[in-house]
């Protein structure tokens, strides 16, 4: 029962904060709901851990083939978890943000909650599709309704972008869908399917989804709808999509795309894994030179992306281990990225870099959150994201599945090598220095916000020192996943 | 009907009869089908094999009543707006019914063709009917103009199909390959009725009558040509095929193909640059007939699912933004500027309605159109058609889009529109209906199943 509760309680507190008519009455309602989802998906994960109560299925298309089935495993655990974490983050976080029309800013908020809890626990084709389309209509809807001033034209190029692939991921589902032995959707129908599959149908195959995956990464040359779109969002929805829903495409590749698709992804893995890289370099130049730090911060989730997905392609048991626990750190430390750039924003009304400085002197507190929070993002060692790619770069190193693990080892270092240079250049030239005209006003952060930014660095500092639970809860899952794709090699 | 506008002074009698007939008819149809899955029939006429009354066809029928039944809760008051004959106006779309009726029921191409001309003249009339408009008169005659020829063509083609046929018969059972020759005679025949049910359905690159025809025609009768009309010209289309020239899929599958992706393109293409939402639904439903056709160049028994559905929902979602469209002063998207702030819940009821023709899950449109590309992957051929149409598609969210933007991210002058509560109550029921046959297509799909059984 747990999944779907996961599922039902964002949806149907989103539900009923369209009718709540006070504003703030709605913020504490959506606040203590998604503290209750969290609460449902610690409870899952440590308490009731039987098969019994992480697997449900129930009747819903028979004549389709199609069920209301969803579970969870370690990969869905660990996502279900960020997502039920990030809620409440973002939520108190941008506490003290008024927004017009309060009430459907946050039901909206709690229904792409639901969305994106869907996608991660469904286990039938089907409903996995309808869930991955419901996460993105609230997102178009928050983004364009409280973005800034260009944000029409931002947001529609987003939704264009990732209908096409939503869309083409439709065909393949349906391919697939007509190939299986009783026409079903289940996953684990899809997984027998490899073999029937001709190898020339994989191939083609293997785009349909991957497009649609990667332009949810966003992987290059599908990210352009990214910087755009984060730049004018509101930073509450901000957090949303570069926290959780890249990690979308991520989980669609581990879980929909490997897996079934095992020939294909082989053949086309060293392409991908090529795209990858150039958007790893191509996006890490590009933040260097960005002066909007919100740009500064989606150029640098580009190249962060792009190395999880290369070490998907890696195929090793260390190196998804890795991913897995890297999208959870991902997801993390660029909501406290956003977090802080939001307060600055907020309190100085400008995002250049160039305007800023010497705000250490004036708020020491979110100075020194900030430098370990970059420091995590540089995946310094104590920090989570050590671990991550540490085991990434690993597993890319040591993969059978491509020819080119020098090549793409090296490169992929570079790339972290220069997310150093950009982070700690934007941490100088903010943090230190001089103050000027603008930055003599600021003031420190307030209660709420040292709160969580202090327990994100507690739990970067946790995951960083101690991440054996995160190795045991993904290890089965990591172990399934290869058994599959063992086809060659 | 026609008789009540002259007894009867007031138009509140007649809309009310109005509504009490669309109800007779929906509950006779349901009623009928429901006994003829049981093996009875209530109504026995004797038709002589002239008509069968089949599930797929009273199915449809009852879709084609409901749409009707919603349409005049929703417009009657607009219908008596148009002009003084309010009565005519009722009389003349039951007229259309009638021959909604024989489309879904005939067995004999002379049916077919008596169906298509009852459903057409009662429409030259209706598109016209704003007698002091230019534009509509000007649709009326191009409207009349080429059907007229269309129909022309279909007579033609029957004949040719009545040359082919061994015995001389009209009946769709001795029409197609296996029980006649696969003369050239045959195939004129075939082509010719493809390309005048193609003009019906305003598939390319038959279609240029339909963007002028919706545009000039009274807003309240586009509405019910763009869906009543069309759905019944389409199970027409689709029956003709399945029962006839199935056997005959070869020779015309990739013709089917061509106009599929010549429509899908036009279609939407078009739309985009429309600066009239009136305008951009007249290439939409172009473009959604494009996606209909799918259904035609399958022929699969999800395809008949497929196109009940797909008519439910498109008429569903039309009905419901033409009868919000009807109600604002300025058709263009400007017009649209702010409804949100100003009319919360018809702007609500009218986003439904646009995610429900773009097909986005949770809607019925999402099913409808799941449906279709399902039946053109069974047949393993039309790949690239598929795709093609998937990247249509996409090209569709952009113009229904403009419409949600319009509303809730631009700021417009409050107008004044009347939406009376009965109006709006209306409304979310078709919103409802919308959802709830996305989450739950099978309610609609399991009543076809009884045919296959």
């Amino acid at each position: 029962m747990i999944p779907v509760l996961l599922i039902a309680i964002p949806l149907l507190s989103g539900l009923a904060g369209f009718f709540i008519k006070n504003g703030n009455t709605a913020k504490n309602w959506s606040l203590f709901m998604s503290l209750v989802t969290l609460a449902v998906s610690v409870f899952g994960l440590t308490v009731n851990k039987s098969a019994a109560s992480l697997h449900f299925q129930a009747e819903w298309l028979p004549s389709l083939g199609s069920k209301f089935s969803v579970a969870l495993d370690g990969m869905s655990q660990i996502l279900s978890l960020l997502t039920a974490i990030s809620f409440p983050i973002i939520f108190i976080a941008t506490y003290n943000n008024q927004y017009k029309n309060a009430r459907n800013f946050y039901a909206l908020m709690l229904l792409s909650q639901a969305g994106l809890m869907g996608v991660f626990v469904s286990v039938d084709a089907l409903l996995f599709y309808f869930f991955w389309e419901l996460a993105l209509v609230p997102v178009y809807f928050l983004s364009s309704l409280w973005g800034g001033e260009k944000r029409i034209q931002a947001t529609f190029k987003f939704f264009i972008y990732t209908f096409v692939g939503s869309l083409l991921m439709l065909v393949g589902i349906i391919y697939l869908y007509l190939h299986t032995k009783h026409q079903s959707f289940s996953l684990a129908d899809f997984y027998n399917l490899k073999t029937t599959i001709p190898a020339q149908d994989q191939g083609w195959l293997f785009w349909l989804f991957f497009i649609a995956f990667a332009i949810k990464m966003p992987i290059f040359p599908f990210h352009t709808w990214q910087p755009d779109t984060y730049e004018q969002s509101p930073t509450a929805v901000t957090m949303v999509l570069s926290g959780i829903m890249v990690k979308m495409g991520l989980f669609g590749l581990i879980r929909w795309l490997a897996p079934i698709l095992p020939e294909g992804t082989w053949v086309w893995g060293d392409t991908a894994s090529a795209l990858c890289i150039i958007g790893m370099i191509y996006a890490s130049l590009i933040a260097m030179q960005q002066d909007d730090l919100k740009r500064l911060v989606a150029y640098s989730s580009i190249a962060h992306i792009g190395l999880m997905c290369l070490a998907v392609f890696a195929t090793t048991q260390i190196g998804l281990q890795g991913v897995m626990i890297q999208m959870f750190n991902h997801g993390i430390n660029i909501i406290a990225l956003w977090i802080v750039v939001d307060l600055i924003e907020k309190q100085l009304g400008t995002r250049k870099i160039s305007e800023l400085g010497g705000l250490a002197q004036k708020a020491p507190t979110l100075a020194i959150l900030l430098v370990i929070v970059s420091l995590a993002n540089i995946a310094l060692p104590l920090t989570n994201a050590f671990v991550g790619e540490f085991l990434m770069f690993s597993g890319i190193y040591t993969s059978a599945a491509t020819k080119y693990n020098v090549v793409f080892t090296v490169t992929a270092g570079i790339s972290i090598i220069l997310s150093a240079v950009y982070m700690l250049n934007m941490i100088q030239k903010v943090f230190f220095g001089n103050t000027n005209a603008l930055t003599e006003k600021a003031k420190d952060i307030r209660w709420n916000e040292k709160i969580i930014l202090a327990a994100i660095v507690i739990m970067i500092v946790v995951v960083g020192v101690y991440p054996q639970p995160m190795f045991e809860l993904t290890k089965t899952t990591v172990e399934n996943i290869l058994a599959k794709m063992s086809y060659k090699f | 009907m026609m008789f009540s506008g002259a007894f009867s002074k007031s138009k509140n009698a007649v809309r009310y009869l109005a509504i009490a007939g669309a109800v007779l008819l929906l509950g006779g149809n349901i009623l009928d089908m429901y006994m003829s899955s049981q093996g009875i029939h209530i109504f026995n006429i004797d038709t002589r094999r002239m008509l069968v009354f089949e599930t797929f066809g009273l199915l449809f029928n009852s879709i084609a009543f409901a749409s009707t039944l919603l349409y005049f809760l929703l417009s009657s008051k607009d219908i008596e707006n148009v002009g003084a004959n309010s009565g005519e106006y009722f009389a003349l779309i039951f007229f259309v019914l009638c021959g909604v009726s024989l489309i879904t029921s005939y067995n004999n191409l002379l049916m077919l063709f008596i169906g298509i001309e009852i459903l057409s003249i009662p429409l030259y009339i209706l598109t016209g009917s704003s007698k002091r408009n230019l534009k509509s008169n000007e649709a009326s005659l191009k409207y009349f103009l080429m059907g007229a020829f269309s129909t022309g063509i279909m007579l033609l083609g029957i004949a040719f199909l009545y040359g082919a046929s061994r015995t001389g018969s009209f009946f769709i059972d001795d029409i197609g390959i296996g029980r006649m020759p696969a003369t050239p005679l045959f195939i004129v025949g075939l082509l010719l009725l493809i390309v005048s049910l193609s003009f019906k359905v305003s598939a390319a690159p038959f279609h240029f009558w339909t963007p002028d025809v919706y545009d000039g025609a009274p807003t309240v009768f586009t509405s019910f040509m763009a869906t009543v009309v069309k759905g019944a010209a389409f199970i027409a289309f689709i029956r003709l095929f399945a029962d006839s020239f199935i056997d005959a899929q070869p020779q015309w599958q990739l013709i089917i193909a061509i106009i599929t992706a010549a429509t899908l393109f036009i279609g939407n293409i078009t739309a985009v640059f429309q600066q009239s939402v009136k305008r951009m639904l007249a290439y939409s439903s172009i473009a959604q007939v494009g996606f209909m056709l799918f259904a035609i160049l399958s022929l699969k028994q999800m395809a008949q699912e497929g196109i009940i559905l797909y008519t439910a929902a498109y008429s569903l979602a039309t009905i419901g933004i033409f009868a919000i469209l009807i109600k604002m002063k300025d058709p263009t998207f400007e017009g649209f500027n702010g409804l949100a702030k100003h009319q919360p819940v018809l702007a609500a009821v009218n986003t439904i309605c646009l995610l429900s023709l773009a097909g986005i899950p949770l809607t019925a449109g999402f099913f409808a159109k799941y449906y279709m590309l399902a039946a053109a992957l069974q047949t393993g051929k039309f790949l690239w058609l598929v795709i093609f149409a998937v990247l249509c598609a996409a090209v569709s969210v952009y113009y229904y889009f403009r419409v949600i933007q319009a509303m809730y991210f631009k700021d417009g002058e409050p107008q004044e529109i009347e939406a009376s509560s009965s109006f709006k109550i209306v409304l979310i029921i078709v919103a409802i209906l919308i959802v709830l046959l996305g989450i739950f297509p099978q309610w609609l799909i399991n009543k076809l199943d009884i045919l296959y059984l």
